[in-house]
């Protein structure tokens, strides 16, 4: 390996619950002008390489990345869908860079989540249509399961699980482009009806509509380019894994999917004891439990320490390892494929130095995670260093 | 060019139009007979990609996730990467950058389609890739613009249909050879003129079946390759390139996005003068005049040249230049994405001199392989060569 791999350039549209004005191509659009201006980049003349982030069944349309090209400025260039998580995205463009025939890449991912009328239904499409789907389960059924073993087995409450809820909703209120943002009491948890025991609405990440994109460089040509006084955003490592897939045959205790995608990316970054060498995280919180399981699972804290962290307030804004800064997808809005990349824009402005009221006192390295959302098991980790 | 990649093993499923076994089973047969191949243990796979075309064939969301239990993805990075009909072609590219960047050593390349899933006919699925406002209210289909582009070809040169149908003439008596083919016959060119016209001048014999399959080929870095195999094939360059999704404002009888992937494989692999240093070709062949639409594309004749070599005999199995000596799309069949790396895959048993009753008469060392898609807009290419 013998390239290193920058964060040059990034842009996102501000996050809504609708956008009737503006159809997807508009989002897109907005965010890669934002993140090619941030990068100072011409897309015709200086990007190699574009990679998108898309799934058929969201967008409405077969074979979606059709549509893709022109808004980016990749007509007639190297580019291509993943169908994946946004950071599944940054792992295609990172390891082409990483192969020394391309020194820019951009990567897209989007939301209208607003145009999909039957959102559960699309997501029963996901599960095994022999074993599953006949059992007509949707995803917040599974959810509520998942979340009931989970309080089980580390003994906490739903009250940890709102606190996380609180967090998030309340850091996003200084997060400008979030959309789901609200300064939550006690009453609002204790009338937040119940979707499947004991997941509540609340529980859940609303869905928003959305564009990110980022544009990442070799350090040759960063070097050539802006020189090394521009401190610029390294991404260090990452990984990726896929766990079983269906539901019979995974290990509904653990996500271990998780810890090897993290594993692969602190061993890429050079990291031995990730609780000590991380200074923030962003972490999936599609449901507020997760944030509590991925928390372990990527090794940041003991499952039975959680209760200690939850009430000493340690994944506060002030405390020692603050998570979700951004206000997670409980604060800024789910965004299907572009959630990881909503996480990963935040994580490069915190280390920029360009948080407002949110940011945190000089960080150094930070954890920025993603997981598809139920049924699967696909989980994908960055390391971004300054 | 990175690090060096080959690909070390190759294994495919009979291509049919109605598979009992279901999609995961197609990818599993696939991946263990290329680990069979060359003796290697899933192990010591380091990394998973897929190709997959459209969702709506297998009717699955996320069908990555789906097809990864077959696809020997369990605990591993996990990729599905995807350009339409392109993909197959494409997802060696993905492969291969996973090995060349150095962060894998080992890369397993599944590819599947199973279009009978989808009723009452595959042609259904496709009336969603069109734009949903502009062209999808006419209710057009692929025989319908595929038509439109025919014609634009055979006007711009001054074709006949004779000069076209002797392709499908050439591949589909070439899959008599194959094992795994779907349709080889002997066919002559009065049957193909005198076949129920579909779309003028798109008769059926023109065109490639509607298949279940599946693909698998392992890619290892110089080390793993020199280990396991004595026959090596190296991947000496990959290209893609993704064109406007306006179709409508192109000028159909050239695929430029072709020659645009070519070049840079070409270029990654140090071809200068394709004609002659490209020995044997695999150009995606979904229709009989795409295979000289393509053979213009990738540079290995002038503009509007490719029917003359075909009535000369040149791309014979016994010809200077042997195209498509599997039997291509037209006589194996077209599971999309897996007919995309089936061309990649008779490349692999081509150039090792495995290739049976199909092995062509001339000593081979480089050839190329193609895939397009999209709408109409992508070209992927793979150079490999002994």
């Amino acid at each position: 390996m013998t390239n290193k791999v920058a964060v040059v350039g990034i842009g996102a549209t501000q996050f809504r619950s609708i956008s009737p004005d503006v159809s997807y191509k508009e989002l897109m659009f907005e965010a890669a002008v934002k993140a090619y201006e941030d990068a100072g980049i011409d897309p015709r003349r200086d990007v190699d390489t574009f990679v998108t982030c898309a799934e058929d069944y969201h967008e409405g349309t077969s074979i979606f990345d059709e549509y893709v090209p022109d808004q980016l400025g990749a007509a007639l260039k190297q580019m291509h869908t993943i169908s994946g998580e946004g950071l599944h995205g940054i792992a295609a463009a990172w390891l082409q860079i990483m192969t020394g025939e391309f020194d820019v890449a951009v990567v897209e991912a989007h939301s209208k989540a607003s145009n999909i009328l039957t959102p559960h239904g699309v997501a029963v499409c996901a599960q095994d249509p022999i074993f599953n789907r006949p059992l007509g389960l949707n995803n917040l059924f599974i959810a509520g399961l998942e979340m009931n073993l989970f309080l089980q087995r580390s003994g906490l409450t739903s009250e940890h699980c709102a606190a996380v809820v609180k967090k998030n909703r309340a850091n996003a209120l200084a997060n400008p482009i979030a959309g789901r943002a609200a300064k939550l009491s006690v009453d609002d948890f204790r009338t937040s009806p119940m979707v499947a025991f004991p997941l509540s609405e609340l529980d859940i990440a609303q869905p928003v509509d959305g564009a990110v994109v980022v544009v990442l460089a070799s350090e040759a040509w960063l070097r050539k380019r802006h020189g090394y006084n521009s401190k610029p955003v390294f991404l260090s490592g990452v990984g990726w894994c896929n766990g079983s897939f269906s539901l019979e045959s995974r290990t509904w205790e653990r996500q271990d999917f998780v810890t090897k995608a993290a594993d692969m990316a602190y061993r890429h970054a050079g990291i031995e004891c990730p609780a000590k060498e991380i200074d923030f995280a962003e972490v999936d919180d599609t449901y507020s439990y997760k944030e509590l399981q991925h928390l372990v699972e990527l090794r940041l804290v003991g499952e039975g320490e959680l209760k200690g962290w939850i009430e000493s307030g340690r994944t506060e804004l002030k405390g020692n390892l603050p998570v979700n800064s951004s206000g997670g997808a409980l604060g800024m809005g789910y965004l299907y494929e572009a959630t990881g990349l909503a996480r990963f824009y935040w994580a490069v402005q915190e280390l920029r130095g360009a948080c407002g009221k949110n940011q945190l006192p000089n960080p150094r390295t930070a954890l920025v995670h993603a997981w598809r959302g139920l049924p699967t098991t696909s989980a994908a980790v960055a390391i971004l260093t300054v | 060019m990175g690090n060096r990649v080959a690909i070390v093993g190759a294994g495919m499923t009979k291509f049919v139009r109605r598979a009992q076994e279901t999609g995961q089973e197609l990818a599993f047969y696939a991946t263990k007979m290329a680990l069979d191949s060359c003796g290697m243990k899933l192990d010591q796979i380091d990394g998973v990609v897929l190709g997959s075309a459209p969702d709506t064939f297998d009717g699955v969301h996320m069908k990555g996730e789906y097809l990864s239990p077959g696809a020997g993805a369990w605990g591993k990075p996990y990729m599905r990467c995807y350009v339409g009909g392109g993909t197959g072609v494409f997802a060696v590219a993905h492969g291969w950058y996973h090995v060349a960047s150095g962060v894998f050593d080992t890369c397993l390349v599944v590819c599947e389609e199973k279009m009978s899933s989808y009723q009452p006919h595959a042609q259904g699925a496709f009336l969603t890739i069109f734009d949903h406002t502009t062209e999808r209210p006419l209710k057009p289909n692929l025989l319908w613009i595929f038509a439109l582009e025919m014609n634009r070809y055979m006007t711009t040169y001054g074709l006949r249909k004779e000069d076209i149908a002797l392709v499908a003439v050439k591949n589909k008596n070439n899959a008599l050879d194959h094992p795994a083919a779907q349709l080889g016959g002997k066919v002559t060119l009065d049957d193909i003129l005198s076949s129920e016209v579909l779309a003028w001048p798109v008769q059926r014999l023109d065109v490639s079946p509607v298949s279940d399959g599946a693909v698998a080929v392992i890619l290892a870095n110089e080390t793993v390759a020199r280990r396991v195999t004595d026959k090596p094939v190296w991947i000496e360059g990959v290209g893609w390139s993704l064109d406007t999704a306006y179709w409508t404002n192109r000028d159909l009888c050239y695929p430029r996005y072709v020659e645009e992937a070519a070049r840079m494989a070409y270029k990654m692999a140090g071809v200068t003068d394709p004609r002659h240093q490209i020995h044997i070709a695999e150009p995606y062949d979904p229709f009989d005049y795409k295979e000289l639409h393509h053979m213009e594309g990738l540079l290995l004749c002038g503009r509007g040249e490719a029917p003359q070599l075909t009535v000369d005999g040149v791309t014979q199995r016994d010809g200077e230049l042997p195209v498509c000596p599997s039997g291509g799309l037209l006589g194996v069949g077209n599971p999309i994405a897996a007919a995309g790396l089936m061309k990649v895959a008779e490349l692999f048993w081509q150039l090792r001199g495995e290739a049976g009753k199909r092995q062509v008469a001339r000593k081979v060392k480089r050839g190329v392989a193609q895939a397009w898609g999209d709408l109409m807009q992508v070209g992927t290419v793979v150079v490999v060569g002994i």
